[in-house]
């Protein structure tokens, strides 16, 4: 789809990146971003691990989408949409459970949980021409996985997943790498809370470490309160006290890749885990050591990523993982769904550890999240005033040469190019 | 919550009353942000919990919940809430908590286990208002100097926190 204007003004050689502000208040480009991007990219909407038995089954909504993940009889995980053939009912009103069947209640159509239908009641009412066969539940046209995160995607024409996620890749294998087995697991307890702003703030917002400091003071005097040494570091050019960098990943995607200070559940210990950790840390270290090499387990052990799959999905491996996707109600408005992501073999006690390290930082309760949601609010509530105050400045960091810093604002000027291609429907 | 004996200590003896009291003293203390004065209610092994929405018996070593606070991280908590620097509760929420079916649910020894149904109002600058609907429960420890909170769990009756967004204050 072409037509829309630029939103951006990439002038490289001044080293100035300005955003027009219309594109975080406007219906209309919403209205755009519906078909060119969440109908054109591959869009998170389940990790295998929710899906442990055949049968069981989760509805949520994925890009405003009302959908059934689910793992049928045979064991294979599916992406139905939850709509009657019928007359569009949604057949499953239940957040999860496990079942062979999908019972519309408006008239009683039924359908198997492979999508396929199973019964419409008094089908002698219709003519030949009605292929009861053909009714089964409709899928969006793409549904694959990477290292089991499932991605659905409306366009019969998109590329595979994989070769969509390109350098992305390796950035999710770090994360799966730190179980032993491959195997990460989805830990019960959703976190679901609406932001009201624009969803694209949400992306900047989980990627930007400049505003970590100002945003997150509380946070660090909680981290300093508890033993947690944060010296500021000496070179100028670093807010945070450790180096960190922003990275390319191609096709809209990119990370922050950061030397770790704040503690890892897979392994770095700090002092807000207690002394009774650090047997267990240490021997979690050394089972990485052993498994993937002592280069690796420091990367995965002492470096932490936010990482961005364009357009909406983050996985941020920092103070424990989450997997948090967000999708807009509106312009002005997004609903946000995070989970906490574990190895499947953690102990009880690494398990606890885990997600108390998770709550030192993110989410609704957390100690840095709703300082977030409240700075996500204060910027939409002052793009009122957009027709007046025009331009977001981004220009950070754009004269530094080679690598580029996770405190600059190069990963996110990565996104507003790749949106902007989108939005214009310029070649990649 | 079985009543009888526990650790050789006779049950206490407890009207819904004092219980009751207890309950509207503590929330006037959170709705005027007296938070010292409302740590002081604290037992030295209390504890803070708001279940996930999506799975309200799940343990909070399993499970990912809200708010999973021991006594040190309530303490924490405490001074984060108070920082203008914690930007979510500044300028602070203004809440108004309204507490009703108030029961003494078991007694072990010293322990009073007792619930409540709560609707806390809080409104923020520019009318934006938020209703938070459920129920509390908790374990006190009778003492001669009045109850001290054991264990404090908010249960949420919506299904998702939704358009309450955050729990940034103590609810």
């Amino acid at each position: 789809m072409t037509g829309a204007r630029s939103f951006v003004v990439d002038d490289r050689e001044k080293g100035i990146f300005l955003l027009d502000r219309e594109a975080l208040v406007s219906d209309e480009v919403l209205r755009g971003e519906m078909r060119n991007i969440f109908a054109k990219c591959w869009i998170y909407v389940g990790h295998g691990s929710e899906l442990k038995k055949n049968g069981d089954f989760h509805t949520r909504k994925v890009a405003g989408r009302p959908v059934i993940f689910a793992r049928d009889g045979k064991g294979q995980v599916r992406c139905h949409l939850n709509t009657c053939r019928h007359r569009g009912a949604l057949v499953c009103t239940e957040r999860k459970g496990n079942t062979r069947r999908f019972n519309c209640v408006y008239h009683g159509w039924i359908y198997n949980n492979d999508g396929s239908m199973a019964r419409v009641p008094g089908d002698e009412a219709y003519t030949a021409a009605f292929d009861q066969s053909t009714f089964g539940l409709k899928a969006p046209a793409k549904f694959e996985s990477y290292r089991d995160f499932w991605f659905m995607n409306l366009d019969p024409d998109a590329v595979s997943l994989v070769d969509y996620l390109g350098a992305a890749t390796e950035y999710i294998d770090l994360v799966v790498d730190q179980s032993p087995s491959s195997t990460m697991e989805v830990i019960s307890g959703t976190q679901e809370y609406d932001v009201n702003a624009n969803w694209k703030l949400m992306v900047e917002n989980s990627v930007d470490d400049y505003h970590l400091p100002s945003t997150h003071s509380t946070w660090l005097n909680f981290m300093a309160n508890s033993g947690v040494k944060m010296e500021p570091s000496k070179d100028p050019a670093l807010v945070l006290p450790t180096h960190g960098l922003a990275i390319d990943l191609g096709n809209g995607h990119f990370t922050t890749d950061n030397v770790n200070f704040r503690g890892r559940p897979v392994a770095a210990w700090i002092p807000i885990y207690g002394e009774d950790a650090k047997p267990e840390m240490a021997a979690i270290r050394e089972e990485l050591v052993q498994r993937v090499g002592p280069d690796r387990a420091k990367r995965i052990c002492d470096t932490n990523r936010n990482l961005v799959i364009f357009p909406n999905l983050v996985i941020n491996d920092g103070s424990s993982v989450t997997i948090r996707t967000f999708y807009p109600d509106g312009a002005n408005k997004m609903q946000v769904t995070a989970w906490a992501l574990g190895p499947v073999e953690e102990s009880e006690s690494a398990r606890a550890r885990r997600l108390d390290a998770f709550l030192t930082f993110y989410g609704p309760g957390g100690f840095a999240t709703p300082d977030d949601v409240e700075a996500l609010e204060l910027v939409q509530q002052g793009l009122a005033n957009y027709t007046d105050d025009r331009w977001s400045e981004m220009s950070r960091g754009m004269g530094r040469e080679g690598e580029q810093l996770n405190s600059d604002e190069h990963h996110l000027r990565t996104f507003w190019r790749h949106w902007d291609k989108m939005m214009t429907g310029a070649q990649a | 919550m079985s009543a009888g004996m526990s650790a050789g200590i006779a049950n206490v003896a407890v009207k819904r009353a004092e219980v009751e009291d207890f309950f509207f003293h503590e929330a006037a203390l959170l709705d005027e942000w007296r938070l010292k004065e409302w740590e002081a209610l604290l037992a030295d092994d209390a504890t803070y919990f708001i279940p996930p929405n999506d799975d309200l018996e799940g343990g909070h070593r399993g499970t990912l919940y809200i708010i999973s606070d021991d006594r040190e991280r309530i303490r924490q908590r405490i001074i984060r809430v108070m920082d203008p620097n914690c930007h979510a509760e500044f300028p602070r929420s203004r809440t108004c908590r309204l507490i009703s079916n108030v029961r003494i649910t078991g007694v072990e020894g010293d322990i009073v286990h007792a619930a409540a149904n709560f609707v806390c109002y809080r409104y923020r600058r520019y009318q934006r208002e938020f209703v938070y609907v459920g129920s509390y429960q908790y374990a006190l420890r009778k003492t001669g100097e009045g109850f001290r909170i054991k264990e404090r769990r908010v249960l949420l009756a919506a299904h998702e926190l939704g358009q309450l967004g955050s729990v940034s204050f103590i609810l």
